[in-house]
């Protein structure tokens, strides 16, 4: 599997860390209610098709990547850095 | 038996080897199967159930009959196909799977019990009693059946693993590969061109056809020097394995199996990851025998691996040839071993065919039985009403020609039925950017394979934006295949279909009359296409033979898949370069080696190396030196290289910001030349770390984290700065090798500070918790002053370079004053005195609250887990952290006991808790342990029950505080 740095380039996916769903981006208010942090921290959907997750470069140059990524196909279809993907508007 | 002026091997350069231990001769360029058959042997295995003596089958790597051990003790390799391995002087080969020799197989009896022993035998028969199936049948059956065997030994760790990209991959070197390799050249494209034969060319060194003109194999060579011309990178001995994610792909390179003296710094193999943008896959295709009564005698071998003999070789097959075929292919066979003066007949299963050459064609007849045990002998025929025999010592089976569709499967790709050759063929787009040709993709004449190498090179080269060069198509001859499908021939007698697992016509008739008739349930039940060939030469014809079984057509009956490696591959193999350092990297600290010169026994701790203990004279045990180097530290000063611990450099505006984010207490209150001891959380409210931050300057911090989450912390910063506040100006960098840094502890560890540099310090000047900057003889440094001992105690840091100088002279330093080195054993139990906790308490499951900081989370600002470590269920009753003390001090107690109410049973509904960390004290002379204790804090002095089945402990002891030594922490600061 490849995935596209965007600072780096193509790249083996080994060279990157997996961490989970890009909903690690919307972090909750600190006053938010628990049942929103629950969902921040442990509800995630499962599609059978594109996803976005967070990769980090780690064996690269550190930087944080939002990967999109089908989950039937295995097909990565584009990267685009953590600092500036768009945010959930928070409510 | 060679031919005189036929073939591609060196006849000047003879070659001699071992098979079973005996000498055979042969020339340079031979296979183990070449030379064995150029001196007319034709046996060279058993078979897999009914030990049935079986000669070679093809001349290529899909081989399931002539299967060799090659080599003995550590480095034996078994399943080696005699087909595939190159022979060298002083090889020795060993044949497999018979007993006491190969022309006499005492297991042989198997193939007389054969109509006993159809597909579900063993399932049927070995039902009862249950637990015999593990103890006694199994085993049994294992030894009779098999393969060869490993040696038991290590095998010696001489593989490689390399790393390729280029723009076009194309597997397969002959006509359509060579084309294909042309053409992206000549566009521009960065080539690999991959062949697992010795040399390229393909069918081309085994087939006598044209190209423009010139033999092809003529045309071949000059194909490869326009290309090694065009800087394509040819890799021979070189065979594709599997097709993975993203355009990469595995290669298994024999690189000196064919060597007899490799040189040392030559690995055996090489496992290539090779990245491609775009691919051909021009792989060829196999060819299929018929199954017809006694198919497997040696002698039987595919008609296309007698071309490859006589040809390449120069070898011939047999004295009296008879060829079995449904299609022409096998008549341009037919009249190159006529023209090699060979007795050739050939029997087509079509009518109306009329010989092209100087042999004899029965035409609309088939080959209905065989004799001969060890060897071919005769051949029988049936056409129309007429049976009869013919003399023949190699018989030549050609039932058409399955493309090798194999690597388009890799990534679920199922293969597509075209009718109008009677085969699967790759179905496009299976594989994102590689483009079947040739052969491969069901082209089967020599000028259809090159301009199809051509014409798919073209599409992959525009997938990738790169303009084709325009190629003109070589010369050649473009006759169809003329094939009638003849799968299984109607005759009694056992009709063979996996020649490597014996599994015939009539084992699948069982299955789909037993209902196993999908064809995976069929596969399973019967073993095809289960041994080590994959079913290359059976798979489809075992799916024919099912087909018209259950009364379906071929595509309705499906296919299996094939997955990856394309070719048996060794583990060790694919794992290479990932075993021992390879596997987990070694990290050194500076004072690595002067600590094994102190004879200081190393532990691991994550990638590093440190000392446990450094021993002295008189010394008996570990402990003998522990408790010495603790009571150094308490009585004078001890030096300890703490280089390990993370450092992360934060600079910038809002690094006050980041700190009191990530930590759960407050940070931006921190004056410059102070150090403060911090805990961070995950998101989930649990204890990621703790460590201490050192403000060196007006947003400017240093934080040191524990040696095990080093990384961890590093890649959360990240997060935190990239993904949480990408608005915040703040920088970060691990520093962690660019320190050599050093604990000074104990009484005496400010006279020794001050007798390395002018600025000197004291209490009022540099109270605990105090840094700055130091100029340590001569070399500027930093100084803090913190205690992991509980001691008066400092870290000295200077740049990396000048850390092995340093720490000699510290040490000497120390041991003038009374003191000297301490390991890592002493450093735990200086800790476990203080109830300071290392990842032992903070494994991943408690939170601030258990280890009794709760109240440093601030209620001021929000922090990482600051909202989860809230949830209900972490505020109610839990484990929290205390101390125990045996009511026996000399009680040994350790980590990993659990502890009990006294009067409870010990089981896990009454456990109260477990031990992390334990010692002995010699401060305070006893054993103490650092311990996990539900609602603990509240039951300080209580005496419970612990519990050690594993070193068969069970005693009391006290709950106390987890500060055993000076709770107010007046030694710090002194």
């Amino acid at each position: 599997m490849r995935i596209t740095c965007p600072l780096c380039g193509d790249r083996d996916r080994r060279e990157f860390y997996y961490m989970g769903h890009e909903t690690y981006l919307n972090r909750p208010a600190a006053d938010a209610p628990l049942p929103e942090w629950d969902a921040y921290l442990h509800l995630r959907d499962n599609p059978a098709g594109d996803t976005q997750e967070l990769w980090q470069h780690e064996a690269g140059c550190g930087a944080w990547v939002v990967v999109t990524r089908n989950t039937v196909t295995h097909e990565v279809k584009g990267s685009e850095l953590a600092e500036t993907y768009p945010r959930e508007a928070r409510t | 038996m060679r031919l005189d002026g036929k073939g591609r091997v060196n006849r000047a350069e003879e070659v001699l080897f071992q098979f079973d231990g005996k000498y055979v001769r042969g020339y340079a360029g031979d296979t183990v199967a070449s030379a064995l058959l150029g001196k007319g042997e034709r046996l060279m295995g058993r078979s897999f159930k009914y030990h049935r003596p079986r000669g070679p089958l093809t001349a290529g790597s899909e081989e399931p009959n002539a299967l060799i051990t090659v080599g003995s003790g550590a480095e034996q390799d078994p399943n080696v196909r005699a087909t595939m391995q190159e022979i060298y002087d002083g090889l020795e080969v060993f044949s497999q799977n018979a007993w006491p020799s190969l022309k006499t197989d005492v297991m042989g009896i198997n193939d007389l019990a054969a109509p006993f022993l159809g597909a579900g035998f063993y399932y049927k028969t070995f039902m009862w009693p249950k637990a015999f199936w593990e103890k006694l049948y199994e085993p049994i059956i294992r030894r009779a059946a098999g393969l060869g065997g490993l040696s038991g030994e290590a095998h010696p760790d001489d593989a490689e693993r390399a790393f390729a990209t280029c723009d076009v991959l194309v597997i397969g070197a002959g006509p359509a590969g060579l084309m294909a390799a042309l053409t992206a050249a000549k566009s521009g494209a960065s080539v690999i061109l991959c062949d697992e034969q010795t040399e390229a060319g393909g069918r081309l060194l085994s087939e006598t056809v044209d190209v423009d003109g010139k033999p092809g194999h003529v045309w071949a060579a000059e194909m490869v020097q326009t290309l090694r011309d065009l800087g394509v990178r040819i890799m021979t001995r070189t065979t594709i394995t599997g097709v993975f994610d993203g355009g990469t792909y595995g290669a298994l390179e024999r690189v000196s199996h064919h060597l007899p003296n490799p040189s040392a710094d030559l690995p055996r193999e090489c496992f290539w990851r090779i990245h491609a943008r775009g691919a051909v896959l021009a792989a060829g295709a196999l060819e299929r025998p018929i199954a017809h009564p006694m198919n497997d005698r040696p002698g039987v071998m595919l008609t296309s691996a007698m071309a490859s003999y006589l040809n390449r070789w120069g070898v011939a097959p047999g004295k009296r040839i008879v060829l079995f075929t449904n299609n022409d292919s096998a008549h341009a066979t037919a009249k190159d071993l006529a023209d090699a003066g060979i007795d050739t007949t050939v029997i087509d299963a079509r009518s109306g065919i009329a010989p092209s050459g100087d042999y004899l064609v029965h035409a609309g007849a088939k080959v209905i039985n065989t004799r001969g045990h060890l060897g071919l002998r005769s051949v029988k025929v049936r056409q129309g009403t007429r049976e009869w025999d013919i003399e023949a010592d190699g018989l030549g089976l050609s039932g058409g020609w399955n493309p090798s569709v194999h690597l388009t499967c890799h990534m679920n790709g199922r293969p597509t039925w075209n009718p109008e050759i009677h085969a699967f063929v790759p179905t496009p787009g299976s594989v994102p950017g590689l483009e079947a040709a040739g052969a491969a993709m069901g082209n089967f004449s020599t000028h259809g394979a090159l301009k199809s190498g051509i014409f798919r090179a073209r599409k992959v080269l525009e997938s990738l934006d790169l303009k084709p060069a325009s190629i003109q198509t070589p010369v050649a001859d473009d006759t169809p295949l003329g094939l009638a499908p003849l799968w299984a021939v109607d005759a009694p007698g056992r009709a063979w279909l996996d020649f490597q697992n014996d599994v015939t016509t009539k084992d699948v008739h069982q299955a789909a009359k037993e209902n196993f008739q999908s064809v995976e349930h069929m596969k399973r039940y019967t073993t095809q296409g289960m041994a080590t060939d994959q079913g290359k030469s059976s798979n489809v014809g075992a799916l024919a033979v099912l087909a018209e079984a259950t009364g379906r057509d071929i595509p309705g009956t499906g296919t299996t898949t094939f997955r990856p490696p394309y070719v048996p591959t060794a583990i060790g193999t694919m794992g290479a370069g990932a075993k021992g350092k390879g596997f987990a990297p070694e990290r050194f600290t500076t004072s690595y080696a002067n600590a094994l010169q102190m004879g200081a026994p190393m532990i691991e701790a994550g990638l590093w190396y440190r000392p446990s203990y450094f021993p002295r004279t008189g010394e008996k045990t570990w402990r003998d030196a522990c408790d010495r180097e603790v009571n150094m530290v308490r009585d004078a000063v001890g030096v300890a290289d703490v280089s390990t611990l993370g450092k992360i450099d934060i600079q910038g505006p809002d690094a006050a910001k980041l700190l009191d984010f990530v930590y759960i207490n407050t940070f931006s209150t921190l004056k410059p030349g102070r150090v403060r001891y911090g805990v961070m959380l995950r998101e989930d409210g649990f204890v990621m770390d703790d460590g201490t931050t050192a403000c060196i300057a007006p947003d400017h911090y240093v934080m040191t984290t524990t040696t095990a989450a080093a990384g961890n912390v590093m890649k959360h910063l990240e997060f935190v700065t990239q993904a949480l506040h990408p608005e915040w100006d703040v920088s970060i960098i691990s520093t962690t090798e660019a320190w050599a840094q050093f604990s000074v502890a104990g009484p005496k560890a400010r006279e020794l500070i001050n007798s390395l540099t002018d600025t000197q310090v004291d209490n009022d000047s540099f109270p605990f918790m105090a840094c700055g900057a130091i100029d340590v003889l001569g070399v500027a440094g930093r100084l803090f002053r913190i205690s992991f001992s509980g001691e008066h105690a400092y870290e000295v840091a200077v740049p990396a370079r000048y850390g092995a100088a340093l720490w000699r002279d510290l040490v000497a330093r120390s041991e003038l004053l009374g003191g000297g080195a301490y390991g890592m054993e002493a450093l735990n139990v200086l800790r476990i005195e203080k109830g300071f906790v290392t990842h032992a308490e903070i494994m991943g499951r408690v939170t601030a609250r258990d280890i009794g900081m709760g109240r440093m989370i601030s209620a001021k600002k929000d922090c990482i887990g600051k909202a989860a470590a809230s949830r209900p269920v972490l505020m109610a009753s839990r484990e929290e952290l205390v101390g125990l003390r045996p009511v026996d001090p000399n009680t040994k107690i350790d980590a990993g006991g659990h502890l009990y109410n006294i009067g409870d049973r010990v089981h896990r509904e009454t456990d109260q808790g477990y031990a992390t960390s334990a010692c002995y004290s010699p401060t305070l002379n006893t054993y103490m342990a650092l311990a996990f204790v539900r609602d603990g804090t509240a039951r300080l002095g209580e005496r419970i029950r612990f519990v050690d089945r594993l070193r068969g402990v069970d005693a009391e002891v006290e709950i106390c505080h987890p500060v055993f030594l000076d709770p107010e922490g007046g030694r710090a600061r002194g």
